[in-house]
């Protein structure tokens, strides 16, 4: 087959199968923010891709401080927190100069927050310069293990998939086993009766969206650690990342996720074997096709709307 | 004056709307305007293809399409496609390895027309091309998605994933299609040189008068009965359905008929441009293509080109002396048109014509002789005209 033995073959699905799932994490990171504010609450945010570049760039910034100071194999917990705050920060505020105007217009908040994205983007660009910039990462990171001496699995990668997998599981605790979670499924399903139980609507909305933008930047926390940061790095996962929702069905965790790994895993894996635009082209034609097929995605919900 | 005349021009208001841009474009704009400037209204003007036929697709449809540089990618590259293969005959490319073929298909040693070049070789099949292939593929998207009963942001990211999937293909497939670089040295059409001035004129009023045309064409569709279920489409949907209308059949020719606008956009932005490549067709180029018309009025035609026409004008003055400055301007025009003015300069100007006196005295007129007009078709009457308006 393609005149590779099997034995290579099978390196080959390991490692891209590996690369595979750091694109899955980074993909499964932006779509969780995603899921929340377009798979619950129905917004959708362009500017979803600049909020996981605060993030990354907190890191970055924060790296430079640690490498000044010394404390290069700590930074990185703080990093998380920090790109967590100023991302849920700046959603809080967007949400409320912008967003909550526009809740009955779902079409027109997409052409607000593209405009959104525009100005985060200048702002970057602006504050950063227009060259990309990489973070300082712990010396624990580097490095990468072999199993067998064919297949090179890196550090980073798999630090980056256990914060992957623990955040998602943070974000499902807090979705369905919190009473933030219940307030939120609550208004989003309905909102006039969770207003008349006594459910603060509007505060709720606010959160949820702040919540969403704050677990993407920690997104772009983990995205540092594989990739490097520039002014237009998040636009390149938007399309990507609302694909992963839409493709698992909006309003499921579950599909989410699943998409997510089918996606990265089609795309790694194709693109080794075809040129990476074609790898690109073949998924994510694959996926439009499929929703045409199946609109209400891979894991619909049961729910009569 | 008789109906159909009517229908077309918009009654007096839409008449003096009409004559207004008439008059900058064929009139204004030549006379003011040196060539190289002329050229880049020229160009602005095959944008205002798309405005238009978003007024139809979202002011009036309320179906937004995140790809319309789909179709006028579509349209352009079938009229580059023809233009290129008269540029490469074998006696001007006779250095290449294989003469005869497109430079670029040389450079990434490709030794033969690819077939689906081949149609490109007479003028009508392009031209016929130009019309029917994007009209096509937008049936295709539109069965598939309208017939599932899938709207609204769904189909927003669908099609803007399409426009990125496309144009990925096409810099990807750099031996059949150009890559990153497009199609670029088109030079003559059927022997005349388009790069004189004098061809830039005459393809300036061909372009101007085209897009009179589909002007014309989305009036006449509004202003008639499917214009007005098309509203009600908008408006309540499923109330149009429970009253026996396929509303999927009237959103797939709405689409169909935005996509041909689009494409016919494309084909003239390739001749009066002189070159046709990916990036009009991905997500940045489609979106920016949905605030031409909601910055000139989601709901006018003539709003959409003067909408197209200025944010253009302001793109070319502003990344010219200050680059920085112009991604604030056009996202800040993103929010502010939403927020603050959602329908756009049309919206602003039915706001604030009333205060004109002139103008006032015309609708008055308007008004007079509409009331005038007899009893029993009154409310029917009415209700055509407003749609005529819109």
């Amino acid at each position: 087959m393609f005149g590779y033995s099997m034995a290579e073959i099978g390196n080959v699905f390991v490692m891209q199968g590996f690369s595979g799932l750091s694109l899955f994490s980074v993909l499964l990171l932006m779509a969780l923010g995603l899921a929340i504010i377009f798979g619950q609450m129905g917004v959708i945010n362009m500017a979803h891709g600049e909020f996981m570049i605060i993030g990354a760039y907190a890191t970055v910034m924060l790296s430079k401080f640690a490498v000044k100071y010394d404390f290069v194999n700590y930074y990185f917990p703080f990093a998380m927190i920090v790109a967590f705050g100023l991302a849920f920060a700046v959603g809080y505020l967007v949400e409320f100069v912008l967003i909550r105007h526009l809740y009955k217009r779902p079409l027109d908040t997409l052409l607000a927050t593209w405009g959104l994205s525009l100005v985060m983007q200048q702002i970057f660009r602006s504050a950063f310069g227009a060259k990309e910039v990489s973070a300082e990462l712990p010396e624990w990171m580097l490095g990468s293990f072999k199993p067998t001496p064919d297949i090179d699995i890196p550090i980073n990668g798999v630090f980056v998939m256990g914060l992957t997998a623990l955040i998602t599981a943070g974000v499902f605790l807090f979705m369905f086993r919190s009473r933030w979670g219940l307030r939120v499924r609550a208004t989003v399903q309905n909102r006039v009766m969770a207003g008349a139980v006594g459910i603060n609507t509007k505060k709720v909305d606010r959160i949820t969206f702040a919540l969403g933008c704050g677990i993407t930047g920690v997104a772009g926390a983990a995205f540092t650690t594989i990739g490097s940061t520039g002014p237009t790095s998040g636009s390149l996962y938007i399309v990507d990342s609302f694909m992963v929702v839409v493709f698992g069905g909006a309003a499921s965790l579950l599909g989410t996720i699943s998409s997510a790994f089918g996606i990265a895993q089609a795309q790694s894996i194709l693109q080794f074997f075809m040129t990476s635009s074609m790898g690109k082209v073949t998924t994510l034609l694959t996926i439009v096709i499929i929703l045409m097929m199946r609109p209400e995605g891979l894991f619909a919900s049961k729910i009569r709307k | 004056m008789n109906t159909l005349f009517n229908r077309l021009i918009g009654g007096h208001k839409g008449a003096v709307g009409l004559a207004m841009l008439a008059a900058i474009i064929f009139i204004a704009l030549p006379l003011g305007l040196d060539v190289f400037r002329l050229g880049l209204a020229g160009k602005y003007i095959t944008y205002a293809f798309i405005a238009v036929s978003l007024v139809l697709l979202w002011g009036n449809g309320g179906i937004l399409s995140l790809g319309q540089g789909i179709f006028f990618g579509l349209g352009g590259y079938c009229m580059a496609m023809f233009l290129k293969l008269e540029a490469s005959d074998p006696i001007s490319t006779k250095i290449q390895t294989t003469p005869g073929i497109p430079d670029f298909m040389d450079w990434n040693q490709i030794t033969s027309l690819p077939w689906f070049w081949e149609p490109f070789k007479s003028l009508p099949l392009t031209i016929l091309a130009i019309l029917i292939v994007p009209t096509l593929f937008a049936y295709i998207i539109g069965f598939a998605m309208f017939k599932r009963r899938v709207g609204g942001v769904y189909f927003a990211i669908i099609t803007q994933a399409i426009a990125l999937i496309l144009s990925i293909l096409i810099v990807g497939q750099q031996g059949y299609t150009g890559g990153v670089n497009g199609i670029t040295d088109l030079k003559t059409i059927l022997g005349w040189d388009i790069r004189e001035d004098s061809a830039k004129y005459i393809l300036y009023y061909v372009n101007g008068l085209m897009l009179f045309g589909c002007i014309f064409i989305s009036r006449f569709i509004l202003s008639s009965k499917f214009g007005m279920l098309l509203l009600a489409m908008r408006d309540k949907e499923e109330r149009v359905r429970f009253s026996g209308y396929d509303v999927s059949n009237f959103k797939i020719f709405i689409f169909c008929v935005a996509a041909m606008f689009s494409s016919i956009g494309g084909a003239m932005f390739a001749l009066q441009v002189g070159f046709m490549s990916p990036s009009f067709i991905g997500i940045v180029p489609s979106i920016e293509m949905v605030i031409f018309a909601a910055v000139g009025g989601r709901m006018s035609q003539i709003g959409a080109v003067y909408g197209t026409l200025l944010v253009n004008y302001g793109k070319t003055i502003f990344s010219e002396t200050y680059p920085e400055l112009w991604l604030f301007l056009m996202g800040g025009l993103f929010i502010s048109v939403v927020m603050f003015f959602p329908n756009g300069l049309a919206g602003l100007y039915e706001k604030h014509a009333s205060k004109l006196g002139f103008i006032k005295r015309y609708i008055d007129i308007a008004k007079a002789r509409r009331s005038a007009a007899t009893n029993d078709v009154k409310s029917t009457k009415h209700i055509q005209e407003k749609g005529a308006k819109a």
